[in-house]
């Protein structure tokens, strides 16, 4: 499948400090329609009518959530927009802060009309602090154009945790507390931010819908395959020529992406979605990319043939352990105890029992873990068991063998 | 709304400016200090231990003294994979301190941080709230001479 531009549609075309270039070339038409043609339940159903699904990594399927917020009786609703884009290897949320953040405005404008929301806060990253000034101009001048009549939109600063990026934690966060994931139910369309009916779209989420509203729902929902319509983008890193943000629709596969676009060479493995994405080995790189194989937040990147699967593997841990909230035994104790028979292996003191140690570690924070950093921190740890078993079982030999050399007791191997 | 509800609405909600605030304390003198995270909890009607649990946190925020320029060199695996380790040994070379200290004149910080989502131009730093991208050891000499 091709590559298609839509949300890239407006980068690099428009300036990003100037409202009219946007407008000249289409901008906030879309908002006009919704507001001037369309009553919000409308708005919902169209959107509900696309099959568009959440961008941000879980893909739940966005009208449902909107319309579940838009039915609940509340004083008072709350729309947030995820920009805190901390997922290892993504940086697409970035491009469009940068090159188009007017479609995003756009995007929100429509959302928080169809949810009744008179407040949207932009849950922004610390360290995409630099991008603040670039974004807090494009509100201003859309304000100034009248275009968001009496809807307030703050952008909120996180403070460095990749937590923070789950919806829980990310409102924790808002509300002046510790980012740790909150139990659920109650979800936050019906009781989110400080009680109240709350929804949390991702920035690529809420840019692709003046897409939707201005081509309507058919056309939107052509795209794409079964489940996953519409297209997404790419952050693509690693062992590649041309790392970048791409653009492709929905079902296109890995291998078009990485290697046709990318120029991605003697691949080993590529992890798809981040830190706890799914591990595709070279022989699988015909997989399509959509929400029926494995999507995640888009964050690519690409290992070639040079690279030692454990040392990924410890890299990987590492990070999860460092970013867990600690709010759930599970994942705080899981992702430590996970760390510490990693780098045992990575280290060279492996033992043969360590490999079924983590089968069963995995699948139990699979289980029991409160949010998707403890319940996906094993993903990346039982792929790579799963496809590279032998590079696992070949590091213990050869550390069972050179411990030997040395003396030391061969313990149980 | 009685008016008891409302004043709980309204404390409830003064706490959404605690992450600025204790930003702002940090500008200002470099670290949250012991007298800046109570005087925030009080003018909050936060316990202090809530205040002093969120302070510690946050990675970007520090109970430690900081120096003026803080060097974050991003270690996650995309930057991993174009030898950040190499840009870490410069940074250590050129300001000699190692990641987790800082300079005795209290001009640099020097820490080693998770993806910061600069990947397409990885190795990557933040120099405060700068991104620095496709380092290299003699880049790393230029930007560090820029700092006065």
């Amino acid at each position: 499948m091709p590559e298609k531009e839509m949300l890239l549609k407006y980068c690099g075309v428009i300036d990003p400090r100037d409202i009219r270039t946007f407008r000249e070339a289409g901008g906030f038409k879309a908002w006009e329609k919704a507001r001037d043609t369309m009553t919000p339940d409308q708005v919902v159903a169209e959107i509900k009518a696309s099959e568009l699904r959440g961008r941000g990594g879980a893909g739940f399927p966005c009208g449902v959530k909107w319309e579940l917020a838009r039915k609940t009786a509340a004083d008072e609703k709350f729309l947030i927009c995820n920009a805190d884009e901390g997922e290892v290897g993504a940086f697409k949320d970035r491009y469009l802060l940068q090159g188009d953040p007017f479609t995003l405005i756009e995007g929100m404008a429509i959302a928080a009309y169809a949810i009744g929301a008179r407040t949207v806060y932009i849950y922004l990253r610390a360290e995409y602090r630099f991008l603040r000034n670039n974004i807090s101009n494009a509100i201003e001048q859309a304000r100034e154009q009248g275009l968001l009549a009496d809807l307030t939109i703050d952008i909120f600063e996180g403070a460095g945790a990749y937590v923070c990026g789950e919806e829980s934690a990310l409102m924790n966060s808002i509300e002046g507390k510790r980012g740790e994931a909150r139990y659920r139910p109650p979800f936050p369309p019906t009781e989110g931010l400080w009680g109240k009916p709350t929804i949390i779209n991702n920035v690529e989420t809420l840019s692709t819908i003046p897409h939707i509203i201005a081509n309507g729902a058919d056309w939107f929902s052509k795209i794409g395959t079964e489940k996953s319509k519409g297209t997404k983008l790419f952050s693509v890193s690693g062992d590649v020529k041309k790392p970048g943000v791409y653009e492709l629709v929905l079902g296109s596969s890995l291998k078009e992406l990485v290697v046709d676009l990318a120029g991605a060479e003697n691949i080993k493995m590529v992890q798809v979605g981040g830190a706890t994405g799914a591990v595709i080995p070279s022989w699988l790189l015909e997989t399509p990319l959509a929400y029926e194989t494995t999507l995640g937040s888009g964050a690519v990147t690409v290992y070639d043939q040079s690279r030692d699967i454990l040392d990924f593997v410890y890299r990987t841990v590492e990070f999860l352990a460092e970013e867990s909230c600690g709010k759930c035994a599970p994942c705080r104790e899981g992702t430590e105890a996970m760390l510490e028979i990693v780098s045992r292996l990575a280290g060279g003191d492996g033992v043969q029992e360590d490999i079924k140690a983590l089968e069963e570690l995995s699948a139990s924070m699979a289980i029991s873990s409160l949010c998707g950093l403890g319940q996906a921190a094993s993903i990346p740890v039982s792929d790579t068991i799963k496809h590279f078993r032998d590079d696992y079982e070949t590091r213990i030999k050869q550390s069972v063998f050179l411990r030997s050399l040395r003396g030391a007791p061969s313990t149980t191997a | 709304m009685s008016g008891f509800q409302e004043s709980i609405v309204v404390t409830e909600r003064a706490r959404t400016a605690l992450l600025e605030k204790l930003k702002e304390a940090q500008r200002a003198h470099g670290h949250l200090s012991k007298a800046s995270v109570s005087e925030i909890a009080q003018s909050l009607g936060a316990p202090l231990s809530e205040v002093y649990g969120v302070a510690t946190f946050y990675s970007f925020l520090s109970i430690r003294p900081r120096g003026r320029y803080v060097i974050r060199i991003c270690k996650s695996a995309p930057c991993y994979m174009k030898h950040s380790e190499m840009i870490v040994e410069a940074v250590a070379k050129a300001i000699g301190i190692k990641p987790g200290q800082t300079t005795p004149d209290g001009k640099f910080s020097f820490e080693l941080t998770n993806c910061i989502g600069a990947c397409d131009m990885a190795p990557a730093m933040l120099l405060n709230d700068e991104v620095h991208g496709s380092l290299t050891p003699g880049k790393i000499a230029s930007i560090l001479k820029a700092c006065v």
